[in-house]
């Protein structure tokens, strides 16, 4: 088939491009003429100069990196975090064609919900024959502690995905619904960002549904759901699962908070968020963990990511969840082969877009239909709830030897599937265009007016003509799908026209609290390190003699900190960077991705240094390089963070490691044992070289230094000034009950600070400076029995 | 048989523990061949909230929670509970036949195809089917098998409480041809599932001591465990007890039945603490003479 009817001439970038027969294509119809939807796009790209294309690539690939768009590879060793493999050619579809695919989804989404609805309830599908029993009680989807449970808002599906492709004949079939929790949705919005930037001319972009509207309705749905004074939130496994960021994205996209198991209580049927204001109660749950792990009580009893007493809380009929857990059972494969049929029975309707045609091998007849056809198969586990596809399931493209006997002795655990062929469309291979393998991801939400599909945002793209390496994990690719219309579509956002709307204020979980704090503490703490081992290879530098007093009592202190100089770059500057990084990826959510790119650049520098710089100089310089980096990312922070309350609690743990380290050094460097130049080395790790010649007529004394570091209130590297900015932070967080007495915590604090400011430099000995130390070390643990339990 | 049932579970943390929830299954109620009386489960301290329900197999079950720090729980039950004799099975279908007799038999409760798949703590073992087909008689009917099947696994095991925990895993147990009832049950489980019998885990009593005459049974210091495996439409459950190589009869109180041990578990629960824990158990079943009534304390 060559497209030698195309109206347009064939470009360099057509040059290639030759669908296989027998096989529908995106681009070209079956007569070969270029489809009236992708002209206009194709005329601009081929108007594009190479250098312009690998410009406006590299801008998409740009936006991705700096968005911080990531996804997480499986298998082999530990997780690894990969780019988004964003395939830059987006797939065009015709509004009227889309239309006829979401009314066709509308209405399969609906029998979901009735199938769900049967199965957790009077199961009569079951009862009547027109499901096998063997395909819900065999199942281990089916979460029996949600049978006879009524969901609090009559529904028990809210958010779907379907996988749809194109078949030979042109028209669009289901190879797969995601019902346990679909992921994609903010990897749709990534992709429309990336390929706004590539594609940004006017025309024909203009033409492009937006996605926005889809997202607007889908969080009013929730805000109704979630019920008046309740909070809504995301539910993530954490930042091990493969689509975490997907997880922030969104949660930070619709406002929602991001919640792990353990930030949830359950009390009394109602779940509760555990805030650092105490606990707030939670109306909506959009859930990102699969159904079994929601609660170590009633399912898995292993799992570390649930809540106890979470399915109580639904049965009770205050939590609504974003789907009910058990909502993974209508990913079974084999239901495939029902839910024609169910459709007649429950909607008495015909099935609007059919899905890829499917035989559960249990009877006899369905299992001599496989066995004979066994060449235009794909046969695979009956309850596996894996896309076809998808990489990492066991299905095999038949005939396979033995079968005869497999289908035989397991025939009710197997299915077949159609061999379908996927239509082609272009993809971006050396400076042209080729035809890859799709399929297309629709998401549903579920609004008042019904279900509401997102126009467009995903569809996957292969590899290779091999329609099996669809799948990411296999080197498959994502590209946006644009649908588009006859004239241009109003712009839309998630912003309302009237004006500056205030969400209202946000909560504080307390294991975010607890790591933005550590997260505060840790990167003081390297910044510290990196202080003082500048200082050190400094002096190294000067006379290279480890052996005087000053230096031997340095060595020491270094070694106290765990940071022995026996190599340039101690193993634990990049561990303390490296909790820094390990405390910021549990609370990622909250942080600019300018943030966390910074931490990552900065650990990634340290891992580097370590081993690799030479003594002394070199040393010192690379540390300087370090210090900038370190300060780089607290001043991203500190400058651009708006002061929310996660903000004071990594404010409070930075102040709290600089009093600490500045208490360690001074009892160090001051006490009548410290050999000549220790001073200057706390004055100058104390950063307060100008203001102490400033400040003092005459060379340090123990006095001058201890006025400076720990007893000026002006002084940020002094003590005295960091516990009165704990202070200052403590106020301005949520206050336990007034009246009574005060609080320890407050009282801890006041004594600290009013000791500094009374004491005489000659009262701060050592011991002294040592007991001041052991005090402010009990205050972790008051901040931690008021905000993070 | 009528029994007095006394039954303590203490647990002591070395620090106080935040948040506890707990799942109980630890009253017996009413079922064919059982009939239970009064049932106290009195709970120490009394927890902020308790909700009393059923789960999906029709065991009781008691969710409690307690608003505040814990150190210390403990779970007393004393019940009064009637056991039927039950008949040695003799006949019954051929295991051949049992597929074709489990259609139709819906997805309610105690249907078998909930205990035909692997469940979250049995999954299939090789050595453990393997030796389940290795003890079959020759055409066996499904009785015969169960029996056959149980006794096999009673002579191959030795009871050793020091063998195995609560978490061990069958294949482990089996492995090592050492456990306690927990282990013998869910290897048990295992290996009838493996021959296509549909079979489930029993938690509950056995009486502390014996009819005049016979040995003292093992497993009467704590609560016991043991295997229900279906044998048609006619016959239904029948229970096996491989730890003591017998039917499980008039000498039994069945307290919770499901797919395995996490269904049936008599404690479920969750702590948020990480220091060491301590645990009692002490349990008595004494037999009641007729007429003897059951002197039950009230909540305090």
């Amino acid at each position: 088939m060559t497209p030698a009817a195309a109206p347009l001439p064939r470009t360099a970038l057509l040059a290639d491009y030759t669908p296989q027969p027998g096989v529908a294509d995106e681009l070209f119809d079956g007569q070969g003429r270029m489809r009236p939807v992708w002209q206009p796009f194709i005329t601009q790209l081929a108007s594009l100069s190479p250098e312009d294309v690998a410009t406006r690539f590299g801008r998409g690939a740009q936006y991705l990196r700096d968005a911080g768009v990531y996804f997480r590879l499986y298998g082999g060793g530990p997780a690894q975090e990969r780019e988004w493999p964003l395939s830059h050619v987006p797939v065009l579809i015709s509004d009227a064609e889309w239309q006829g695919i979401c009314d066709g989804l509308a209405q399969r989404a609906e029998l979901l919900e009735r199938v769900m609805a049967d199965l957790y309830g009077p199961a009569r599908l079951v009862a009547d024959g027109h499901l096998p029993a063997e395909l819900v009680a065999e199942n281990p989807q089916w979460l029996r502690p949600m049978v006879g449970v009524t969901p609090a808002s009559g529904h028990w599906l809210h958010h779907l995905a379907f996988e749809i492709g194109r078949s030979p004949d042109g028209s669009f079939f289901v190879l797969g619904d995601r019902a346990q929790a679909p992921s994609g949705a903010g990897f749709a919005l990534e992709n429309r960002m990336a390929t706004t930037r590539i594609f940004s001319d006017p025309f024909p972009r203009a033409n492009i549904r937006r996605l926005a509207g889809f997202f607007r309705a889908f969080r009013a749905t929730m805000e109704h759901l979630a019920g008046d004074g309740r909070r809504m939130a995301i539910l993530t496994p954490g930042p091990n699962n493969d689509t975490y960021y997907e997880h922030t994205y969104i949660a930070r996209y619709l406002g929602l908070t991001l919640l792990e198991g353990e930030d949830l209580i359950v009390e009394n049927g109602q779940a509760m968020v555990r805030t650092v204001k105490g606990l707030e109660p939670l109306g909506l749950l959009w859930r990102r963990i699969d159904g079994d792990f929601c609660d170590p009580l009633e399912l898995d009893e292993s799992s570390q990511i649930g809540t106890p007493g979470l399915i109580g809380a639904i049965r009770h009929g205050g939590l609504n969840l974003v789907n009910a857990p058990g909502s993974g059972l209508l990913e079974t494969r084999a239901f495939m082969a029902f839910l024609p049929r169910l459709c007649e029975t429950l909607l008495g309707e015909t099935l609007r877009l059919p899905n890829i045609a499917t035989w559960w091998c249990g009877p006899p007849a369905e299992r001599a239909y496989v066995m004979a056809n066994a060449g235009r198969m794909m046969i695979g586990g009956a309850l596996d709830t894996a896309l076809p596809f998808a990489s990492g399931n066991d299905t095999v493209l038949g005939p396979e030897t033995a079968l005869a006997a497999r289908l035989d002795r397991d025939g009710r655990r197997l299915v077949g599937q159609e061999a379908v062929t996927l239509s082609t469309t272009p993809a971006w291979a050396d400076g042209k265009l080729v035809p890859r393998p799709m399929t297309i991801r629709v998401f549903a939400a579920r609004t008042s007016e019904g279900w509401t599909f997102m126009p467009g945002g995903y569809a996957r793209i292969g590899k290779s003509d091999d329609a099996m390496a669809l799948a990411m994990q296999a080197g498959g690719s994502v590209a946006d799908v644009w649908v588009v219309a006859d004239r241009p579509v109003p712009a839309d956002t998630l912003v309302s026209g009237s004006g500056p709307e205030r969400a209202p204020p946000g909560i504080l979980p307390a294991r975010a609290a607890d790591n933005l704090y550590w997260l505060g503490r840790y990167v003081e703490r390297a910044e510290g390190a990196i202080r003082l081992l500048r200082a050190w290879h400094l002096r190294m530098a000067e006379t290279g003699d480890a052996s005087e007093p000053r230096m031997a009592a340095f060595a020491e202190h270094l070694a106290g900190l765990g940071l022995t100089p026996d190599r340039p770059i101690p193993e634990t500057l990049p561990m303390l960077i490296g909790a820094a990084r390990g405390a910021a990826s549990k609370v990622r959510d909250r942080f600019s991705p300018d943030g966390w790119n910074a931490l990552n650049d900065l650990a990634r520098f340290a891992d580097r240094l370590t081993g690799k710089v030479a003594e002394n100089g070199d040393a010192a310089q690379a540390l300087s390089v370090l210090l900038r980096k370190i300060s780089g990312f607290s001043g991203l922070v500190h400058e651009n963070m708006y002061h929310f309350a996660g903000w004071r609690f990594l404010s409070l743990g930075r102040a709290q490691e600089r009093a600490d380290g500045t208490l360690l050094l001074l009892a160090a460097f001051t006490g009548p044992e410290a050999p000549p130049g220790a001073l200057e080395i706390a004055i100058e790790v104390g950063d307060s070289v100008m203001t102490h010649q400033r400040r003092y007529r005459f060379g340090p004394s123990p006095e001058t230094v201890l006025d400076l570091l720990a007893q000026d209130a002006q002084n940020p590297r002094a003590v005295l000034y960091q516990i009165a900015q704990m202070r200052h932070h403590l106020e301005r967080l949520p206050q336990p009950q007034p009246g009574g007495e005060m609080p320890e915590l407050d009282r801890v604090l006041l004594t600290l600070d009013t000791d500094l400011r009374v004491a005489r430099p000659a009262d701060l000995t050592v011991e002294r400076l040592g007991e001041l130390r052991h005090r402010l070390a009990g205050v972790f643990g008051l901040i931690s029995s008021r905000y993070f339990r | 048989m009528r029994y007095d049932i006394r039954l303590t579970i203490e647990y002591s943390y070395a620090a106080p523990s935040d948040q506890v929830r707990n799942l109980l299954r630890l009253l017996p109620a009413d079922l064919p061949g059982q009939r239970v009386g009064a049932r106290v489960l009195t709970i120490t301290p009394a927890p902020d909230e308790r909700r009393d329900g059923a789960d999906f197999f029709g065991n009781s079950v008691t969710q409690v929670g307690w608003h505040r720090p814990v150190s210390q729980l403990r779970f007393d039950l004393r019940a009064g509970a009637e056991r039927l004799p039950a008949a040695v099975p003799q006949d019954g279908p051929a295991l051949v036949d049992l597929a074709a007799l489990m259609a139709g038999q819906g997805i309610g409760p105690m249907a078998p195809l909930h205990f035909t798949a692997p469940s979250p703590r049995i999954a299939p073992v090789a050595t453990i089917a393997e030796f389940a087909r290795a003890a079959l008689p020759h055409a066996p009917t499904v009785p015969a098998s169960i029996a056959a099947v149980g006794m096999a696994l009673h002579d191959a095991m030795t009871f050793d409480p020091d063998a195995t925990d609560v978490t061990t895993a069958p294949e482990t147990a089996f492995a090592n041809r050492r456990g306690v009832c927990q282990d013998y049950a869910q290897i048990m489980v295992g290996g009838l599932r493996s021959m296509g019998i549909p079979a489930g885990y029993v938690s509950g009593f056995l009486r502390t001591t014996p009819p005049p005459g016979q040995p003292r049974l093992e497993g009467v210091d704590a609560m016991h465990g043991w295997v229900m495996a279906w044998a048609g439409p006619e016959l239904g459950w029948l229970e096996y007890d491989p730890t003591n190589r017998q039917w499980a009869g008039e000498d039994y109180v069945t307290v919770a039945r499901g797919r395995d041990y996490a269904d049936a578990a008599p404690v479920r629960g969750a702590l948020r603490t990480a220091g060491a824990h301590d645990t009692r158990h002490a349990v008595d079943v004494i037999p009641q003479e007729d007429g003897a009534a059951i002197n039950l304390p009230g909540r305090p």
